[in-house]
């Protein structure tokens, strides 16, 4: 089965990694992406503010536009999820909002969040299946000891994600024991690696991205992987290097053998 | 026609500030039977009732309403005064124009308007009623005491006291509940369990108590006075009869890792187990879910090593039917489940502990013999960290309570204070958000934790908790000096809210009791009433009613029993006469109103009744037995054919009522 | 006036607060900001808001949500600190960071994503 696929700015240039090697991996596992056409970019923050509908707007088109085609949505950025995921809760739920966004839209019909945003590690859960995806695994990492990094924006507030429990989430580690490496769990895992403040003020940024790093190293982690782009950029540029970070499409491709076919 | 006579209550300006009650008399004075009609400021006082009385006779009265207060409160009153002025105290009704007038409404032309309507209504089906004469049910002499913790005990000890029969029902092993695990008690330091084993001995040894351990109420039927109760006694597996409580089985059943439920998991029992040394009745019990015989046949060595001939393999469960006068529902509470605070790392480390483990942890009979040892790697713990209000005091969501456990702050300040006192070189921290000790001599006894034990009270909260290298980082805010703290702790202790036990809900539904949205027991007032549910013959105790600790919950379950005592002590009870009728004529036999009644109180029988040309007709109609019925009026509304009508609340007064609002 | 523009773009209710510190204790930013997130919202219910808009603080807010996860009370500190953030950089001439110092800041890494979240979150 086909999904719609929202690949987001990032993926297209310095997240291109994540992007190719997930396209790569779903179509291996049997759930190809198809681009949604004409897509913008879902805003890279979420609007806290109730009073802002300019900025939900081009992340309500992508979701309408899903909605006629199948009604799902895969993303692989947690930026994207995250945005995606509550400007659709609010179409859903907030009157005053889906009021206004619809007037401005002026849609064929009007949009009341009925798709539903997934990301693609809950594909692998729900749809794949760990059990399945092992067993597609050719190369395991085995004798990998691999941290899981979740940062902020796959979990939080978890009320209006409902991704996994946000202070004990297990969906990567189990991504990472069905590609045959160890998950080191370690409690940093969730907390923020400085975001969009390392434009302004990188060393603030620095101190946070760093504690992370030391958690898990002291942990016992040899590598972390991640589903974010800035959180790669954060917890690669503004560390002392000594974990390494990777992608987690880049170990799924890995362990599903494609990477050769990269070149 | 009724000689009516109308009196409106001012309930002092609980009614008269908003409700025009002059107004209100004399717009009633013009309804139709109406021959008397004035308003007074209290009409419940002596003077008032004096005054319904005197009119009565005057007038000649042959129904009275009364606009005031809820009947809740009142219609006692009133249906007495009405009574000693020789008219049928069924002849009364009450117009509530307090509760559901004026206190809801804020525009006084508004108010007095509804209060004469409501007045109208009571007056229009006031000339329906019909007199009616409360017949009587004998009442049965025993009571059932739902639970055998600290507050069931204590309910049956007093109950049996007084010469009554009780019977326990407690679905553990043993009897005596959460005190059991309990270290020591606040404010006083005494041991729990020396406090508590002399009481559950006294359960064991009264003659007038029965205890039906590792048991269930299965169902129930009947009314106060009457009540049918089936239990379930589950298997044990153990003849208890013969059971010495020796132990032996318990020290070679070779099944050894099996989660010990008394010490909270922290160490393992074995298949077979007694919960405790203390335990009452003190007989083995085997659980299912791990003998090794009972899932596949191969094992026995219970049954070898028993002197006693007590293991039976192939008992079943048993189903005990008995009849009670009163239960008391003592079912007690539980710590909620931490699974949902991970931000304090109770799922990812096991140096995060809820404070009923510290409990165990700090016990002479738990799985350290008392030695306070981090669960990690036996180290003893140098600095410790306790957390207040861990799922108490939250707005709304699954995650946690929206009230204040109560308990916690006190037994916070007791952990904290004897681990200064038995490890003088721990450091101990309590991030608390209230500290909030009313109660004799508690204020007292926290005060000398911070002052005389030096525990570092903090005003604030920890957000994470985070495991590393055999710490836990603990990261917190300290509102008071306004800066964050990082604390390296060596253990946490989570003040975990308390909730009712989870078989109180289905429990209440057999009951017919109601319960509040969090799962405890609603009293029949919150003040005045406080041990009784609204429904008759049913009794509270305990933390079943809200969080309570254990002096409060034993004077509590004191009071129960004294309610209980007064109930038992009567031969007869006076029933309510306002009891179904079906008109025969118009019952077509369908059995609707048999199947909605939740008291066993109708039944079918074939009558004969006369045909068309000297024929006779063989009839299945309903009979209602009015000892039984309490009233509900359910079956009327499932009548189809229109056939039942409840005394006092018949079909036409309600219509009567209807059409006089909508006049 | 103000703390009625605060309700309006929030929709933070800050008498829900019960004072217990646990955004505060949550908060990975803590030491960057002059006023901590507990004080965020007494200072809103107290109409101190003239002395947020003009703290640093508001800009070191990392929206990770934390303070919102474990709110007890459900108060979303985040949601407020947001729209003080937002009261400031609508009026004219506020934008706390401007397309101008862009250039200076970049990094051939840095993911576009970092770019466009700043712009979302410190200019109008």
């Amino acid at each position: 089965m086909t999904y719609p696929y929202f690949p987001g700015c990032t993926l297209k240039t310095k997240g291109a990694e994540l992007d190719a090697c997930g396209r790569k991996a779903a179509e291996a596992l049997g759930f190809p992406l198809e681009e949604i056409p004409d897509w913008q970019c879902c805003g890279a923050v979420y609007p806290l503010a109730k009073d802002e509908i300019a900025t939900r707007l081009s992340s309500v088109r992508a979701l309408a536009a899903s909605r006629e085609q199948g009604g799902k949505l895969v993303t692989l950025c947690s930026a994207c999820y995250h945005v995606l995921k509550r400007v659709n809760g609010d179409m859903r739920n907030d009157d005053d909002i889906r009021r206004k966004v619809n007037n401005y839209l002026e849609l064929e019909l009007p949009y009341f969040g009925e798709t539903k945003v997934l990301h693609y590690l809950e594909v692998l859960r729900d749809t794949v299946g760990w059990d399945e995806l092992k067993k597609k695994v050719t190369k395991p990492l085995t004798g990998r000891k691999i941290g899981a990094y979740y940062g902020c924006l796959l979990l939080r507030p978890s009320r209006e994600l409902g991704f996994d429990d946000p202070e004990n989430p297990s969906i990567i580690e189990d991504f990472i024991r069905a590609i045959g490496a160890e998950p080191v769990i370690y409690a940093m895992r969730n907390e923020c690696c400085g975001g969009y403040t390392t434009m302004e003020n990188n060393t603030y940024a620095a101190k946070q991205a760093q504690k992370i790093v030391d958690n898990a190293r002291n942990c016992g982690a040899e590598m972390l992987i991640t589903a974010c782009p800035l959180c790669m950029y954060n917890l690669t540029k503004n560390t002392d290097g000594s974990v390494p970070v990777k992608y987690f499409t880049e170990l799924l491709a890995e362990a599903l053998g494609l990477e050769e076919q990269n070149g | 026609m009724q000689k009516i006579g109308v009196f409106v209550c001012w309930c002092g300006s609980n009614i008269a500030a908003t409700v025009d009650v002059e107004a209100v008399s004399q717009a009633l004075a013009q309804e139709p039977g109406v021959v008397f009609s004035t308003n007074y400021q209290y009409m419940c006082s002596q003077t008032g009732q004096d005054l319904i009385r005197d009119k009565i006779k005057e007038y000649g009265l042959t129904g009275v309403v009364v606009c005031s207060c809820s009947p809740r409160m009142h219609e006692n009153t009133f249906r007495k005064t009405c009574e000693k002025a020789g008219l049928n105290p069924y002849m009364v009704e009450i117009a509530n124009i307090r509760e559901q007038c004026s206190w809801i409404h804020k525009d006084k032309a508004e108010a007095t308007e509804k209060a004469i309507i409501l007045g109208r209504a009571a007056i229009a089906k006031v000339q329906l009623n019909a007199p009616l004469q409360a017949g009587t049910s004998p009442v049965k002499k025993r009571a059932l005491v739902i639970g055998g913790g600290i507050a069931g005990i204590q309910t049956a000890l007093d109950i049996a006291d007084a010469g009554f029969q009780v019977d326990i029902v407690e679905k553990k092993p043993t009897i005596g509940g959460k005190m059991t695990q309990i270290d020591k008690t606040f404010p006083t330091l005494d041991c729990a369990a020396c406090i508590l084993t002399p009481k559950m001995v006294d359960c064991a040894q009264n003659e007038n108590i029965h205890i039906y351990a590792y048991s269930e109420v299965e169902a129930v039927k009947g009314f106060v006075g009457n009540f049918k109760v089936t239990i379930r006694k589950k298997a044990r597996f153990v003849d208890t009869t013969k059971c010495t409580g020796c132990g032996l089985c318990t020290e070679k059943c070779p099944q050894k890792k099996v989660p010990n439920e008394f010490n909270l998991g922290l160490d393992n029992r074995r298949a077979i187990y007694i919960p405790f040394a203390q335990a009452v009745p003190k007989v083995a019990t085997i659980d299912p879910d791990y003998c090794n015989m009972l899932k596949n046949g191969k094992c026995g060595v219970c049954a070898k090593v028993c002197g006693a001939n007590a293991i039976d393999y192939k008992q079943q469960d048993e189903l005990i039917e008995e009849e009670y006068g009163a239960i008391v529902a003592a079912t007690g509470f539980n710590p909620i489940d931490l699974s949902k605070f991970n931000e304090f790392g109770y799922s990812q480390s096991p140096d995060v502990v809820s404070s009923l483990e510290f409990e165990r942890l700090m016990n002479a009979a738990g799985p350290t013999g008392g030695t306070l040892l981090r669960p990690s790697d036996g180290k003893h713990p140098h600095t410790i960290v306790f957390v207040q209000c861990v799922g108490s005091r939250c707005d709304g969501g699954e995650k946690g309570k929206p009230y204040c456990s109560k308990i916690c702050c006190m037994y916070t300040a007791k952990h904290a204070m004897l681990c200064r006192e038995k490890y003088p070189d721990t450091d101990v921290y309590v991030f608390y958000i209230d500290v909030r000790t009313p109660g004799k001599n508690f204020d007292e006894f926290y005060r000398r934790a911070v002052e005389e034990y030096g525990v570092h009270y903090i005003k604030g909260m920890v957000g994470k908790v985070v495991p590393e290298n055999g710490k836990l980082k603990v990261q917190a805010s300290d509102l008071l000096d306004n800066r964050q703290l990082h604390i390296d702790a060596d253990m946490v202790v989570l003040a975990a809210a308390i909730e009712p036990d989870k078989s109180a809900r289905p429990l209440a539904t057999m009951l017919t009791a109601s319960m509040d949205t969090n799962d405890f027991f609603t009293e029949a007032h919150p003040k005045l009433r406080p041990v009784e549910s609204p429904t008759a013959g049913i009794f509270l105790s305990g933390a079943c009613q809200g969080p309570k600790d254990i002096p409060e919950t034993v004077a509590q379950a004191g009071a129960a029993a004294s309610k209980v005592i007064g109930l038992l002590s009567k031969d007869h009870l006076l029933c309510n006469p306002c009891t179904a009728q079906p008109d025969e004529m118009m019952c077509n036999g369908c059995s609707s109103c048999e199947k909605v009644c939740p008291y066993g109180a109708i039944t079918y029988i074939d009558k004969e009744f006369r045909g068309p040309n000297r024929t006779t007709l063989l009839r299945r109609v309903a009979q209602v037995n009015p000892a039984v019925c309490q009233g509900c009026g359910a079956c009327t509304v499932a009548c189809m054919s229109g056939a039942m009508d409840l005394k006092g609340f018949s079909n036409r007064q309600i219509m009567a009522e209807v059409d006089a609002i909508c006049k | 006036m103000l703390m009625d523009t605060i309700a309006a773009i929030s929709g933070v209710n800050p008498r829900k607060c019960m004072r217990c510190g646990k955004c505060s204790g949550s908060c990975p930013a803590y030491d960057e900001m002059e006023y901590h997130p507990h004080q965020f919202v007494s200072m809103v219910e107290s109409g101190r808001i003239e002395e947020l808009m003009a703290s640093k603080g508001i800009y070191t807010c990392l929206s990770c949500f934390a303070c919102i996860e474990r709110c007890p009370r459900s108060v979303e500190p985040a949601r407020l600190i947001e729209a003080v953030r937002l009261a400031v950089i609508r009026q004219q001439g506020k934008n706390h960071l401007t397309p101008e110092q862009i250039p200076q800041l970049l990094d051939e890494d840095l993911p576009q994503q970092a770019i466009t979240s700043a712009f979302r979150k410190y200019k109008r």
